[in-house]
């Protein structure tokens, strides 16, 4: 008996959590389709199919979160912004880094399981950084695209290679630094490239083989509606990449993209039409990727104002009727809301200063108001908002967005020779300072003193009434920011900025309520979880990932 | 998404957009003096490429050590100096002096101060050693800015101003201080819950805080939700300079000398 005792404890210490952890890699469709019913997990890149970024959980509260404590820290082992989000899935968080290794964490104590790492070929080739932003699991498997413009598919339990494609060419540019999306027994995934005259499109594989299921061309090829808003063979090399991940409406079996930039991206008279679909959002049924519809926010393009946010699904009244809707605000300044059944477009405001438009007309469409060479447009080159995910809370109505003020760019045009594989950029920019020879923003940012200050642009987190497209309230920061939005049914609006601050504040009034000084630049949006009865809330800064709990 | 890529530079344009157009003309008067004209430059180009550019090369770079273009010389520092090459030759006959008019001479050095480009600025740079006493005299450059650990802390380093800087951003500084000074070197003054008051140069800010260097030259950071009043001027304490143009080109000729520690 002696002897037995601790071969029991032993045996079921090992039986224990092998047979919890095994099981609980299990995510099936129907787990990611009710994922709002356990938000103890976070199981796609923005927690839902609708992408609000907003939590049931509501142990953290704004009378509580002032004892929010660090947990622990992961620290990145490759410099580079990092602007991964992390899933997470019954205690283990799954997080990629530069340039595409994926991780499998302990979600409680940030140890790490295991390492896939996944060298790209070196004729790899992104504009703006090899950034990966996360992957997807569907089942066992863990899918991640690549900087080399592959398709892997990863054994969730020990991050072994079990299919590997080619989604596109790199030596053409073709790159893929998004989470994929998974629906039903399919992986989707877009591409990037728009600064290397591409042809971009979303494509579909079986996430059992790898199998390609349907591909869509973001734009048309001859004989297809839509080809002739281009001109001449500016289609074969038009851009257009798919570079965020989408999102899904069940109901209408609809995945929602938003379509990047056409190219060369600043010469927009070398390539006269509306150039569909870039800068649009596409609705392509899930099954067989067929077009539903299509709204595009900035026909024949002349400022790189890409379509790739996040497309929010909510459900609200709209004029009195409960309406299935669409909520946006663009890298071009205005807030749309569309009814995503059909793609009309129901309002659109500016909540940031714009001149490259005058307003929009009863269809949506851009009434255009081009600057003189040399003179200033509002927004600049990286928009009134960008890439990082907004959130909505249907709680409060409100729609969270980072936003950047004061902030513009002259462009100059040129004709731009496509080259297969090369920069096709079609001239270039400066952003406007206040004395010559200023500094100004970059893509990111790179010292810890801002010397180019609030006067060449500053952050501001709005929350936009859907209904009005004007902000109930609004909280500035000094510098610019790149953070996406998190919110939770306890009221609270988590998110960060370049300067490395933390906050936490409440979703009702913008009220700070609780920040943190990370001292490096997030770069992307916090998600929460829940193990062993405790929230936990993980953001990146820098080079770390920090997750904070309440104090014990 | 590319923000990285500024292929052209066209910051002036962005400032003159700013300008309403009477301060432009009045810029353009007060710089007059400081700079030689287009058509010196214009002409400086023809001169140049019958003249000069068999050896030096169209770009040029034609001559070892040497890039006329990008105002790297082996021994010239101002204008004088290139003129003196010029029209005496150096090594030992490898460059011939040349025989011109001042005027021809006069284009040259424009069109080499212009870069080679007929619509830039060809700012006149004079001589770097009577800068410097102009710098630490009558100037009074050195009562607010320090060099090579030398002068006070109060206006910023200046130390390695001449590799940071161009010609014709010095010359805007001192001339238009105003139009010319760097956000974040803006002056500051706040005021703390208990009355007092801290004036200094900024260094750094954020949503939150800001940093600074006072006007007893120490290092301080503060916290905005403590102050009851902080102001950020745009107007810098430096004063449009009252020297004669030669004067303004000696001080640019000196300045340019200052390359850091080597």
């Amino acid at each position: 008996m002696k002897t037995l005792q601790p071969m029991l404890l032993v045996l079921s210490v090992l039986v224990g959590p092998w047979a919890s952890d095994h099981l609980s890699a299990q995510v099936s469709f129907d787990r990611v389709l009710g994922a709002a019913d356990e938000p103890e997990n976070w199981l796609t890149y923005n927690g839902t199919y609708s992408s609000q970024r907003y939590s049931g959980l509501r142990q953290i509260t704004p009378s509580n979160v002032d004892n929010l404590e660090l947990k622990w820290m992961l620290q990145n082992q490759v410099f580079g912004a990092w602007q991964s989000n992390p899933i997470v899935i019954d205690g283990i968080m799954y997080v990629t880094e530069r340039p595409n290794d994926v991780m499998a964490v302990d979600a409680a104590s940030g140890r790490v399981f295991w390492l896939y790492r996944h060298t790209p070929s070196e004729d790899a080739r992104v504009c703006c950084g090899a950034n990966n932003r996360g992957v997807a699991v569907l089942d066992d498997k863990v899918f991640m695209g690549t900087l080399d413009a592959h398709l892997i598919a990863l054994d969730a339990t020990n991050g072994q290679p079990l299919w590997n494609v080619e989604v596109g060419d790199e030596n053409l540019g073709y790159s893929i630094t998004m989470a994929p999306l998974v629906v039903k027994d399919k992986v989707i995934v877009g591409v990037g490239g728009g600064e290397f005259g591409i042809r971009g499109f979303v494509v579909a594989y079986d996430a059992d083989t790898g199998e390609e299921a349907w591909r869509f061309y973001t734009i048309p090829g001859p004989g297809e509606p839509g080809h002739d808003t281009w001109s001449g063979d500016d289609w074969e090399h038009g851009g257009a990449p798919v570079w965020i991940t989408g999102s899904y409406d069940p109901e209408l079996n609809l995945t929602y993209w938003g379509v990047g930039n056409p190219g060369p991206d600043w010469n927009a008279d070398q390539r006269p039409g509306d150039n569909l679909y870039s800068d649009a959002v596409v609705a392509l049924d899930a099954d067989t990727g067929e077009l539903k519809w299509y709204f595009q926010f900035t026909p024949n393009d002349g400022y790189d104002y890409d379509s790739v946010q996040v497309p929010i699904l909510a459900d609200m009244d709209w004029n009195g009727v409960p309406s299935k809707l669409m909520l946006w605000a663009n890298r071009n300044g205005y807030f749309y809301v569309l009814d995503r059944v059909t793609g009309e477009f129901l309002s659109g405001t500016p909540f940031v200063k714009v001149n490259w438009s005058s307003g929009l007309d009863e269809n949506g469409r851009p009434i255009p108001t081009p600057q003189p060479p040399g003179s200033p447009t509002w927004p600049g080159n990286q928009g009134g908002t960008n890439w990082y995910p907004p959130s909505y809370s249907p709680r409060t109505g409100l729609f969270y967005v980072s936003a950047w003020e004061d902030y513009a760019t002259i462009y100059e045009k040129e004709q731009s020779q496509y080259q297969p594989g090369r920069m096709f950029l079609g001239g270039g920019f400066s952003v406007l300072t206040p004395v010559p020879g200023a500094p100004t923003i970059g893509i990111g940012r790179t010292s810890p003193i801002n010397n180019w200050t609030d006067e060449v642009g500053r952050g501001a987190i709005l929350a936009l009434d859907p209904h009005t497209g004007e902000a109930k309230w609004r909280f500035e920061q000094f510098d610019v920011s790149d953070s996406g939005m998190l919110t939770t049914a306890s009221d609270l609006l988590f998110t960060g900025g370049r300067e490395g601050y933390f906050h936490a504040l409440d979703a009702r009034t913008g009220e700070l309520l609780w920040k943190a000084s990370l001292g490096g630049q997030i770069v992307m949006a916090p998600i929460t979880f829940m193990m062993n009865g405790e929230q936990y809330v993980s953001v990146i800064s820098g080079h770390t990932l920090v997750t904070f709990g309440l104090r014990d | 998404m590319p923000s990285f890529i500024s292929l052209s530079i066209f910051w002036l344009s962005a400032f003159l957009v700013l300008l309403t157009t009477t301060e432009q003309s009045l810029a353009q008067s007060a710089y007059a003096d400081h700079q030689y004209t287009s058509e010196d430059i214009e002409a400086g180009s023809r001169v140049y490429i019958a003249e000069c550019a068999l050896c030096h090369q169209r770009s040029g770079s034609g001559v070892d050590g040497v890039d006329l273009r990008l105002g790297q010389f082996r021994r010239a520092l101002s204008d004088n100096d290139l003129r003196e090459v010029i029209t005496t030759g150096v090594s030992n006959g490898r460059m011939p002096g040349l025989d011109l008019r001042q005027d021809e001479l006069d284009g040259i050095v424009a069109y080499i101060r212009a870069g080679f480009d007929p619509s830039g600025i060809a700012v006149k740079v004079g001589d770097a050693a009577r800068g410097q006493m102009l710098f630490e005299g009558e100037g009074q450059c050195s009562t607010c800015h320090r060099v090579h650990g030398r002068g006070p802390y109060l206006a910023p380093d200046l130390s390695d101003i001449g590799v940071v800087r161009t010609a014709a951003a010095l010359q805007r500084t001192l001339l238009e201080p105003s139009s010319a000074l760097l956000p974040i070197n803006r002056p500051v003054r706040a005021v703390t819950r208990d009355g007092q008051t801290i004036q200094g140069r900024r260094l750094n800010e954020d949503t939150y805080t800001v940093q600074l260097i006072d006007s007893e030259e120490r290092l301080r950071s503060l916290i905005k939700s403590d102050l009851v009043e902080y102001e950020v001027s745009e107007t810098p304490t430096m004063e449009p300079t009252t020297l004669s143009s030669d004067e303004v080109a000696d001080l640019i000729g000196y300045l340019l000398t200052l390359g850091g520690l080597r």
